[in-house]
């Protein structure tokens, strides 16, 4: 696709270039032996049943004066449910069931006996927490291939081929964009392997998967 | 002779004149009467504390103001722009409290309440909150949070609340389910049906405001821009029905006493073909009514609707004494009236007093509704007896003249002479009978409170739909602290709190509601602003405490600032919630009655299972805490309706008891009296047997019923066991006429759609022609 911004920058008249550019825009379909583009790859995501990868989070938080990470195991089924269980440095688990998502934190209570560790739930139904869902329905309609809902929530472009692919979601609704900047989901086949969010504040996460 | 017939006259003017002075008195006092259809008729005089509660919750607890609304018909997008017109509508209109359709229009409001004031809100804010190692593990949670996805939302929060009360208090809030959502408004599981909830601001037992509040609705339904034809609006709640069941009554009892009416007039006209019969005829009739309504309004403040339906099938009853009068005094001169009075009136005074033992005991009733039927048959036979007999006579025109009915009663007398060979097919038929209640004995009785309610079934299933839709669940458990004041029993609930909160994190409770979330006691706010520490020590606790933390203590200076503030601030009173959503919460939970203070602490049951009230009791038990209780409503409200029941079934027992026992005293003969009951007895048994077999449950109303038949079939009984055996044809036809206008007036009820009265009609109308036919077959056989 590179070859088109090339040539749309040189002295051609667009009407003469034209055959050209309809020529170019075929060399990366013809260069693969079957038709490859989003629909084929949100098709082959949609066949994942199921899946289980461990992963290590970057977070980079300007608040906080050093990056923290993570790491544990992810587990999805189709096309709804997502459970995200961080191992280290402290237990703590995401579980999102359709519109449903239960975060479940390790809390300790001060008390002058000694440290209590609690663990503290919450309960959130996404559609209450649009802040939220921009977030995780971008990851969850990946992985589900659900074209159709990621479409009425960002604005898609797919670069790369079908063994290294990276998806760029953009909120399509303004509010939304002032907090979230880009998120862009890369992988190779039918399996992702890298989340990267990008906050309009500048706080970032990297999410690094590995299939299993 | 002519100075008796003057005395006559005199005394006849006399009679006249105090009846209509009577009839004055009584149109005065109905005028002035209160005339209810709530169920509270229908529940106890003398509650005990945990009745008193349910009482109070019925009549005006929050439930009993909540109107649920469905909008149905079009497409989500249709209901949710109507759900949003119509709660614009209604937020302006000051006959509703709250208005949510799901739009957040307080969620602003609520926010800074509980923002501004979590320093005082916040159950976390302690000393040892605040101390290094407090902060330290606080403020490391905080950050737990801040990498979680749910990061985001305490982003901005984290400078000013690191500690994060805020969190602490949202996670308090939001522990309830939500309905789903389309276009910020709420919908069914389903998407079919938006949703609104609306707190009226008048209780649900003022039916007027009621009507009010659903008219509003439905003109801002009517009103609204993206109505189309296809567009449904549904209402329910507590309200709504008590609104629904006084349309019914009404219409019901107007249109049954005139079908009574009018079926009786005709049964008369076609007796007596004299329209001046007719008329008088129905005097003791409308004597009785007023009499009865008078009494009952006097007696009891006020008068059910039920007790009106009853009353007009008691007219059914009140035509008998014209009908004995004017058939049995056949002959148009005075001495025959006089002779009647002789012969026959002591037999219809006695049939009066039986039936005046009979309903004597629902008077003991401690349910105001019994003993409202009581009073009312017991006032209304007496008078139309008494009028009959005194008032009557003396109206009659001297060519008073009905039409004979010696050939009825010459059929009738035959036909008596056969009956007693039916005897034994009788007893056959007794013993089946038998057969059948001992078969059904297990469910003979409806022992659900609901079988009294006059709400429809669809009504009811509607109900059920929408509180399913709107994921509130009815209140089943509450634990209820009483005191003094409202400081005092906001301290209760603290106390409450903390034990059920170890409930809580068993897993026996989801959750639980306690007004002192949203309203603190003075003592529990002065103890929090006591825990926050001046600011130098603050400053110098939270660099040590962030130490090895990923943060720096500079940016928490905003935090310093809140907490400085925090310390001085002033406390909340309830005045401070009014803009919020808590208000409404604050307002259900927390009851002022005279002096006396109510904090209502509801409880969840976990997801999928019931509480085990067990271990909330024991835990109430060691924990020994004053003026708490802890009461279940359904088994409450089920408790009422069996000891209702039972009382109900011992008051009829002992009406019986003291039927027996008057027969007794008057004809001191067991034998008699045997025979009197017999025929009576076996009419209860049968119709009883027959009510099984048709698949109709019990109610109090059928008992009602029975003791009815005992009283009206008494009067047949007693004719048929004259023991003059005086049994004229004219007499048998008197009977005839008189257990057919029964049967009209009560009849008519078994076809009314509200459950109480159709019960009564379908006994009292089998029971009567039973009572008359057994009385006829089980009469001594020499009469004639």
């Amino acid at each position: 696709m590179m070859p088109i911004v090339t040539i749309s920058c040189t002295v051609f008249s667009l009407d003469r270039i034209r055959p050209l550019i309809m020529l170019l825009m075929l060399i990366p379909i013809a260069s693969h032996a079957e038709h490859w583009d989003i629909k084929q790859l949100m098709h082959d995501l949609a066949q994942v049943q199921s899946s289980h990868a461990f992963f290590v989070e970057k977070k980079s938080i300007a608040m906080l004066t050093a990056p923290l990470e993570s790491s544990g195991e992810l587990i999805y089924t189709a096309p709804n449910h997502l459970e995200k269980r961080t191992i280290k440095p402290k237990p703590e688990s995401m579980i999102l069931d359709h519109d449903d998502l239960i975060i479940e934190l390790d809390t300790q209570q001060y008390s002058p006996t000694g440290n209590q560790h609690s663990s503290q739930k919450y309960h959130l139904q996404l559609q209450n927490y649009p802040e939220i869902a921009v977030f995780i329905e971008s990851i969850r309609g990946t992985l589900a291939g659900d074209l159709t809902a990621l479409q009425q929530n960002y604005q898609i472009s797919l670069v790369g081929n079908i063994n290294s692919w990276t998806l760029s979601l953009i909120p399509s609704n303004y509010k939304m964009q002032a907090i979230v900047e880009c998120i862009d989901i890369s992988g190779t086949n039918d399996k992702i392997q890298r989340i990267k969010i990008s906050q309009t504040d500048g706080d970032s996460s990297l999410m690094l998967i590995e299939q299993q | 002779m002519n100075t008796v017939m003057q005395t006559m006259i005199k005394k006849g003017r006399l009679a006249i004149v105090l009846w209509l002075i009577f009839i004055i008195g009584c149109g005065i006092i109905i005028s002035r009467s209160e005339f209810t259809t709530d169920l509270s008729a229908f529940l106890p005089r003398n509650p005990t504390p945990a009745q008193q509660l349910l009482l109070e919750q019925i009549h005006d607890g929050l439930a009993s103001r909540l109107i649920l609304v469905g909008i149905e018909g079009a497409d989500p997008v249709t209901h949710a722009a109507l759900s949003k017109q119509i709660a614009q509508a209604l937020r302006t209109n000051s006959a509703f409290v709250s208005v949510n359709n799901g739009e957040p229009v307080t969620a602003d409001q609520d926010q800074a309440y509980l923002f501004n004031n979590r320093y005082l809100l916040s159950p976390a804010v302690t000393p040892e909150r605040f101390s290094v190692e407090g902060l330290h593990s606080a403020i490391s949670n905080s950050i737990d949070l801040l990498a979680s996805p749910a990061g985001l939302m305490v982003k901005s929060l984290l400078p000013r609340d690191p500690t994060g009360e805020m969190v602490q208090l949202l996670g308090q809030f939001n522990s309830g389910s939500r309905p789903q959502m389309v276009d910020n408004t709420w919908v069914s599981r389903d998407g079919l049906r938006a949703l609104l909830l609306l707190q009226t601001k008048a209780s649900g037992d003022n039916t007027d405001a009621q009507q009010a509040a659903m008219s509003a609705i439905q003109h801002a339904f009517d009103n609204a821009d993206s109505r189309t034809p296809a567009t449904k609006l549904l209402m329910t709640g507590p309200g709504v029905f008590s609104v629904t069941a006084r349309d019914t009554i009404k219409s019901q009892v107007s249109r049954l006493a005139l079908i009574s009416i009018v079926l009786i007039a005709s049964l008369l006209l076609l007796v007596c073909r004299s329209f001046s019969a007719l008329l008088l005829g129905f005097l003791p009739v409308i004597s009785g009514a007023l009499a009865g309504i008078a009494a009952v309004s006097l007696g009891f403040g006020s008068v059910h609707g039920i007790t009106l339906g009853f009353g007009t099938a008691l007219i059914g009853e009140a035509v008998d004494y014209s009908i004995y009068l004017f058939v049995q005094s056949e002959q148009n001169d005075t001495n025959d009236q006089q002779n009647w009075s002789k012969r026959f009136w002591p037999t219809i005074r006695l049939g009066v007093l039986t039936s005046i033992f009979g309903f004597s005991s629902l008077l003991l009733s401690g349910f105001p509704g019994l003993a409202q039927l009581g009073l009312y048959s017991i006032a209304g036979l007496i008078v139309a007896a008494t009028v009959t007999r005194f008032v009557l006579p003396h109206l009659l025109p001297s060519n008073f003249r009905i039409h004979d009915v010696s050939t009825i009663g010459l059929t009738l007398s035959s036909l008596v002479q056969h009956a007693t060979k039916l005897r034994w097919p009788t007893v056959l038929l007794l013993v089946v009978a038998c057969v059948i209640l001992i078969q059904h004995r297990a469910d003979i009785w409806n022992d659900k409170i609901s079988s009294l309610s006059p709400v429809s079934q669809a009504e009811v299933d509607l109900d059920t739909s929408l509180r399913a839709d709107m994921g509130a669940p009815d209140v089943r458990y509450l634990v209820v602290a009483s005191g003094a004041s409202q400081e005092s029993v906001l301290q209760i609930s603290e106390q409450v709190a903390i034990q059920l909160q170890t409930l809580v994190d068993k897993g026996v409770l989801a959750g639980f509601e306690s007004p002192s979330r949203y309203l603190p006691s003075t003592a529990m706010q002065n103890a929090r602003q006591a825990s926050l520490p001046d600011t130098t020590i603050l400053m110098a606790r939270l660099a040590q405490a962030t130490q090895d933390l990923p943060v720096n203590a500079e940016l928490f200076k905003p935090f310093l600032e809140d907490i400085a503030e925090a310390g001085s601030q002033a406390l909340l009173q309830a005045v401070d919630i009014e803009q919020t959503s808590m208000a409404m919460a604050v307002d259900a939970l927390l009851i002022q009655r005279k002096n006396h203070w109510t904090a209502l602490l509801p409880l969840t049951a976990p997801e999928g299972t019931e509480i085990d009230t067990r271990q909330v009791r024991t835990l109430f038990n060691t924990a020994n805490l004053s003026g708490v209780l802890f009461v279940d409503m359904k088994a409450e409200s089920d408790n009422l309706y069996s000891g209702y029941l039972n009382e109900a079934i011992l008051l009829s027992l002992g009406g019986l008891i003291a039927i027996i026992g008057l027969l007794l005293w008057i004809f001191r003969s067991p034998m008699h009296v045997l025979r009197i009951i017999t025929p009576l007895a076996a009419a209860v048994i049968t119709t009883t047997a027959g009510l099984a077999i048709l698949g109709q449950q019990l109610t109090i109303l059928h008992l009602v019923g029975l003791l009815l038949v005992v009283a009206v079939g008494s009067n047949y009984a007693l004719f048929f066991n004259r023991t003059d055996n005086l049994l004229l044809p004219r007499t048998l036809a008197s009977m005839l006429f008189a257990n057919l206008t029964t049967v009209a007036g009560f009849g008519v009820l078994a076809f009314a759609d509200v459950s109480v009265l159709q019960a009564m009609g379908v006994t009292v109308a089998p029971g009567v022609i039973l009572a008359l036919i057994y009385s006829a077959i089980f009469a001594r056989k020499s009469h004639v």
